[in-house]
């Protein structure tokens, strides 16, 4: 790891403002960062903390659907009793993540923040249609991830929580990574007021919707009207683990499976 | 930048300067000599560096030193009673958990987490509970073994002698 | 007092389970400096340019070294252990291996330069500094490619990057006996390269003493003794007077510790020429690109049979990966360790084999839990099973027609070993038996039902353990006898010390070793300590690999609990004023045979060294006798594994249903380590099945599985329970009758999953699926059958 300069700012503003200089990192729980780090594959020249900031933590209901608060840490949110009675697919999901110990530390601000193309909490934000609330605005879960480890996330912007509507049904299916228990595939489909909404996480280069498959789904909520949907498979990862090919069947395998766990 | 940094460990206070890049695995091995926790991995996976930070499972490598100020940490150096084995641990030796022992104080502390959590868990929710803890030497048999005799024990339900020397 | 046999709980525990164990690293050295080792990125290319310069200069450093500081120092290259003779008689290539890379790297990984700092993060930080312009080159990773005209040359010197063209047997034979065979069975398979992945990272600390001009080095060794030998004489020559190695708490090895590695040299010419003690410890990055890697052979092979289905015989050619250098025992890896086992549990009648090994730019390739014998079973268990799906017979049946039989023994093989003992024809039917292998079609069409693939695998396995009578050994080109030494010293009070050649870490040899005292000498088990991993303390010592502790380890104490025995006779009968003939010694007491007069051990330790009225004219004061034992011909563990697996075919996801294990380990003395030792080479045989892998880019020469992220581990949750049996039959050389256990479980698992997944996937047609069977693979398979239909 490069030496960098630590802060622990206690309020938002704090950070917001450390957070306009070059090369500065926010840390929440840590668990992408501080490996990258170690692997000294970033240098930034200051971390600033968030774990010292009120206000960040908590979950509550709220509007019949969910706010979790950025700083709550999976196992949080995968033991939340409001969560499992709300939105049970969403506190299944986040005990998906790395594993308990990382579940003990890692956040959902950090998660959501990083975007990483296997990461879990995108196609559950994606798929229920969450908004990502920042200390400027409130954005849509489909333009807050905008490409591999992008978002929509200005420079000084910080997100503080998540809000998630309740469906009427969801679930969440993951194919692990052997190796690092990543989603080689995870698909997240969530019957709601507004449709049937599929998202997928680890297939392509960042979240993305299946609109044939929610448009199969709107006319029958079964595994079956989506079994001929076929994924294309151009533009999806490819790597030791999983070509895209296999991705793009896998979408399909996990897409049924999640349709059929909704029921 | 040099950050002085305080927390209680196993129950003593302790206060160290340490670098900003100071991992909390380090500060424990290296300040303070507690070398029973140790480093398999660079990338937060193998688990056998895991203590407990305010009661819970944490992996010490992917923790700056830093990020633990003021928090509570528990090694494996503080897990049995004196020289009395902790009932996981009498039930890791009894069931034969163990052989190089490199991975077995993360396992150990692993296992006390999941037993707070999940007072008589299954043989799968132990499977997949030590899913961020590896072991090359055992197998996982005799320690999914062991912790359910532990979790047994901590219980306070009558044990089978154990499995391990059955077999 | 009969510990021998008992499932005692092990000494060593304690330790560990408080975190009181010390490992190489746990260990800091008054003034102590960090190195850190910069290492090559490329895989292969030269070095035109080196400037340390910035690097000296950085806040914290004392010292950046390079392979130049070290060649004018005369720091030697790092020797291999084995020569071995190419078909023609000419010796193996054997290019040069320096310890830091002087004007050219070979692998990703390769150790170009040191940095040596009061921190490691200073040192890390420094190594950034170091300026190094590399003229890259073409790269060659895949062995079989290597061997194609046109391929790049690893060395300019080694042809064709050819370090040897090996055969054994008589290809005439096998050829005229293939020609005359009702049906030849042809396969070719590779088996995957894996990277061993001790738990515990490697790790040395050099020191030196000003003083006594003494060096010492602290590492993460199977064999200190080993190293010593090797580093002392070759590398850095240091006597061994001046050279202590000390192997503390070793937190796993599986082969990949045997070796001297190029890091233990570094830190202990360093510390001797600072002055300060030096530590290195590896990243899991570090040991991914620089502990020795397994396997990795490429193989053709063709089994005859006659009409009645017996075995005629076996022709083998296989293109082994050396890496970019040849580390310690590479060389006998996949030679003697692999080709001498190809006749497996059978009595093929004629075998030949020839072995192509190739260097290539990837790091080097060296023995790994069980070296050569998995993949010498993996080839023999799956041509056995595809024979048996050709002829349409039970896979189980057709093993026991070609089984050497029972009253066979000794049984010479056609590839140079002669088995002393064993009853395969007993492992088979217990694991077949416990896997219930009769009913098995019922399960298979109950899982069709629910839309699964499930599939029943049998392998048996033979290994050579035991390693090794010196003199065959020797003939065969090992550059070391392999011999195991051992010391009883009884003290005054009756209380004994063992010290022990073999090391342990993981094998619970404190509490093996203790039993087999307690048993022999008659005292209790808290009367014995067990000393082992310091060459300063231990007379000396070839190590822990091979399955060897307790076969020949064991055997070097039982030698010399036999002197201590022999010479308590002569003091008891000096005691008993009795002949020496007439004393006999049993549960702790020497007496005269026919009398009630005796004598215990502890009074005859205590007279031994308290000689008040001593025949010193015939008998020495002290009880303390060193014996070295070579064992008289290899042992050999066989057994029988039966796998059932379930293969989903929406996503060629699989699971292990059943997993029976029956082995046959000769006498066992802690049933409990046994069958831990077992557990854990089950895993790792099932790793290399179904989950690891190491990946090169075969563009680039890039390691594409250098951490966790990328090289699969097995984790709990990838794992059954296992059940095991044991079935057996003594070893009639070594005086324990004891075979060892500690590779079974790597040799036989692959083969056993292997012909599981076969046998699942034969609805689809499938003929071999190549390891680590991964779902897309498995996937694949299924799907492209369907595609075809």
């Amino acid at each position: 790891m490069y030496e960098f300069n630590y802060h622990k700012p206690a309020s938002l503003a704090d950070a917001a403002k450390l957070l306009a200089g070059e090369e500065v990192k926010l840390v929440a729980g840590g668990m992408t960062l501080v490996p990258t780090l170690k692997q000294r594959l970033a240098k930034p020249s200051d971390l600033v903390d968030l774990a010292a900031i009120g206000g960040l933590k908590g979950i509550k209901e709220e509007g019949g659907g969910v706010t979790i608060g950025a700083m709550a840490r999976h196992a949080e949110v995968n033991r939340s009793a409001d969560v499992k009675r709300l939105i049970p697919a969403l506190a299944a999901l986040a005990g998906m993540i790395g594993d308990p110990a990382v579940r003990n530390r890692g956040t959902i601000g950090g998660s959501v923040s990083n975007n990483d193309p296997a990461a879990d909490y995108p196609a559950a934000l994606v798929g229920l249609g969450a908004t990502v609330v920042t200390t400027k605005r409130e954005v849509p879960a489909e333009q807050f991830f905008t490409g591999m480890f992008e978002t929509a996330l200005g420079q000084e912007e910080i997100v503080t929580a998540v809000k998630f509507p309740k469906p009427q049904a969801a679930a969440y299916q993951k194919f692990k990574n052997p190796a690092s228990r990543y989603a080689i595939v995870g698909v997240f489909v969530a019957k709601t007021a507004g449709g049937v909404r599929v998202a997928v996480t680890g297939a392509g280069p960042c979240v993305f919707r299946v609109p044939a498959m929610e448009a199969a789904l709107g006319k029958s909520f079964s595994a079956d009207a989506i079994k001929d949907i076929a994924i294309p498979d151009s533009g999806l990862n490819s790597d030791i683990h999983a070509s895209a090919e296999y991705r793009a069947h896998l979408v399909n395998v996990m897409a049924r499976r999640a349709v059929a766990a909704c029921a | 930048m040099q950050k002085t940094v305080s927390l209680t460990v196993n129950g003593k206070p302790v206060s160290a300067t340490v670098e900003g890049r100071t991992l909390l695995v380090q500060l424990l091995r290296e300040t303070l000599g507690l070398t029973g926790t140790h480093v398999g991995c660079d990338t937060s996976q193998c688990g056998a560096c895991v203590v407990h930070v305010d009661g819970e499972a944490v992996k010490s490598c992917t923790l700056l030193a830093v990020q633990a100020e003021g928090r509570a940490i528990k090694t494996i150096e503080d897990v049995a009673d004196g020289d009395t084995l902790h009932p996981m641990q009498e039930a890791f030796r009894d069931n034969h958990a163990l052989q190089c022992g490199f991975c077995t104080p993360g396992m150990i502390m692993s296992a006390l987490d999941l037993v707070k959590n999940n007072p008589d868990p299954s043989d799968r929710e132990i499977r997949e509970y030590l899913e961020g803890n590896l072991c090359r030497c055992t197998g996982y048999h005799n320690i999914v073994l062991a912790i359910k005799a532990g979790a047994a024990a901590m219980r306070g339900a009558p044990t089978k002698s154990q499995g391990a020397a059955a077999e | 007092m009969a510990e021998i046999g008992t499932p005692v709980r092990r000494r060593e525990d304690y330790r560990f389970l408080t975190g009181q164990g010390t490992y190489t690293d746990d260990i800091n050295r008054p003034g102590q400096l960090y190195a850190y080792i910069l290492r090559s990125p490329h895989a292969h290319a030269r070095i035109t340019g080196l400037d340390t310069g910035a690097a000296a200069k950085t806040a914290g450093v004392t010292a950046v070294f390079t392979g130049k500081d070290l060649a004018d120092a005369g720091v030697g290259g790092l020797p291999c252990g084995w020569q071995i003779h190419s078909k023609d008689g000419s010796p193996m290539q054997e290019p040069p291996h320096p310890v830091l890379a002087l004007d050219r790297v070979r692998h990703v990984g390769d150790p170009i330069a040191v940095v040596i700092a009061d921190t490691l993060g200073h040192a890390r930080d420094a190594s950034e500094l170091i300026k190094i312009d590399y003229a890259v080159e073409p790269a060659i990773t895949n062995a079989s490619e290597a061997l194609k005209p046109g391929a790049p040359l690893v060395f300019a010197e080694v042809p064709g990057n050819v370090c040897y063209d090996w055969h054994l047997g008589d290809p005439a034979a096998v050829d005229a006996a293939l020609k005359s065979a009702t049906r030849v069975v042809k396969l070719d398979l590779t088996n995957n390269r894996l990277v061993p992945n001790a738990m515990e990272p490697r790790a040395a600390i050099g020191d030196f003493d000003r003083a006594t001009g003494e060096h010492t080095l602290f590492t993460t060794s199977q064999n200190p003794h080993v190293i010593r030998l090797l580093m002392g004489a070759f590398v850095l020559h240091i006597p061994e007077a001046k050279l202590r190695v000390v192997a503390p708490d070793v937190g796993g090895g599986f082969g990949s510790k045997i070796y001297h590695y190029a890091e233990e040299a570094i830190v202990t010419w360093a510390a001797a020429k600072l002055r300060k003690p030096v530590k290195w410890t590896a990243d899991r990055v570090e040991s991914f690109m620089s502990d020795a890697h397994g396997r990795d052979h490429a193989t053709h092979v063709e089994l005859g049979l006659d009409a009645q289905n017996k075995f005629v015989a076996l022709k083998v050619s296989t293109v082994a990966n050396m890496g970019a250098y040849l580390s310690t025992f590479a060389t006998c890896v996949p030679t003697y360790l692999y080709a001498t086992l190809l006749a497996g549990t059978y009595t093929t009648p004629v075998i030949y084999a020839e072995v192509k090994a190739v260097f290539t730019n990837t790091v080097p390739v060296d023995a790994y839990r069980g070296a050569g014998r998995p993949e010498a079973t993996f080839l023999v268990e799956r041509i056995v099973d595809l024979a048996a799906d050709e002829l349409g017979v039970d896979p189980a049946e057709l093993r026991r027609k070609n089984f050497i039989p029972k009253d066979a023994y000794p049984y010479q093989t056609p590839v140079a070993l002669q088995y002393d003992s064993g009853d395969y024809f007993s492992t088979l039917d217990l694991a077949t038996k416990a896997s219930d292998y009769a009913g098995f079609e019922a399960r298979r069409a109950e899982a069709a039902l629910r839309g699964k693939l499930r599939g029943i695998g049998i392998a048996t396995y033979i290994e050579a353990c035991g390693i090794a009578p010196s003199a065959v050994v020797g003939s065969l080109g090992a550059r070391a006898g392999l011999f195991e030494a051992a010391a009883v010293r009884v003290h005054p009070t009756g209380s004994v010390t063992i010290l022990t050649g073999s090391h342990s870490h993981g094998q619970g040899h404190e509490t093996t070793f203790a039993q087999l005292v307690a048993d022999g000498l008659g005292i209790p088990m808290e009367s014995i300590e067990i000393v082992h991993g310091d060459t300063a303390k231990i007379p000396y010592g070839m190590g822990t690999y091979g399955s060897r502790s307790l076969a020949v380890g064991g055997t070097a104490i039982i030698k010399a609990m036999d002197k201590i025995i022999a010479k308590g006779k002569k003091i008891a009968a000096h005691l008993l004023e009795a002949a020496e003939a007439d004393i006999e010694f049993k549960d702790g007491n020497f007496s005269v045979a026919g009398t009630d007069r005796s004598k215990s051990f502890g009074e005859i330790a205590l007279t031994a060294y308290v000689p008040h009225n001593f025949p010193h004219e015939e008998l020495e004061p002290g009880l303390d006798e060193t014996a070295f034992y070579d064992p008289k011909n290899f042992t050999f563990p066989s057994g029988a594994y039966v796998a059932e697996v379930e293969i989903d075919p929406d996503t060629g996801t699989l699971e292990i249903c059943s997993f029976n294990a029956s082995d046959d380990f000769g006498r066992i003395i802690n049933p409990m380590i046994v069958a831990g030792q077992v557990h854990g080479g089950l895993a790792q045989g099932i790793g290399q099945a179904l989950l690891e892998n190491c990946v090169y880019d075969q563009a680039t020469g890039q390691l594409l599985t250098a951490s966790y992220n990328d090289y699969a581990m097995p984790r709990a949750d990838d794992l059954p329970h296992f059940a095991l049996s044991t079935h057996a039959t003594l070893c009639t050389h070594n005086p324990l009758g004891g075979k060892g256990c500690g590779e079974a479980g790597a040799i036989g698992a692959p083969a056993a999953i292997s012909n599981a997944i076969v046998d699942a996937l034969k609805p689809v047609g499938v003929r071999h699926v190549e390891m680590p069977a991964t779902p897309e693979k498995l996937w694949r398979a299924i799907h492209q059958h369907k595609a075809a239909a």
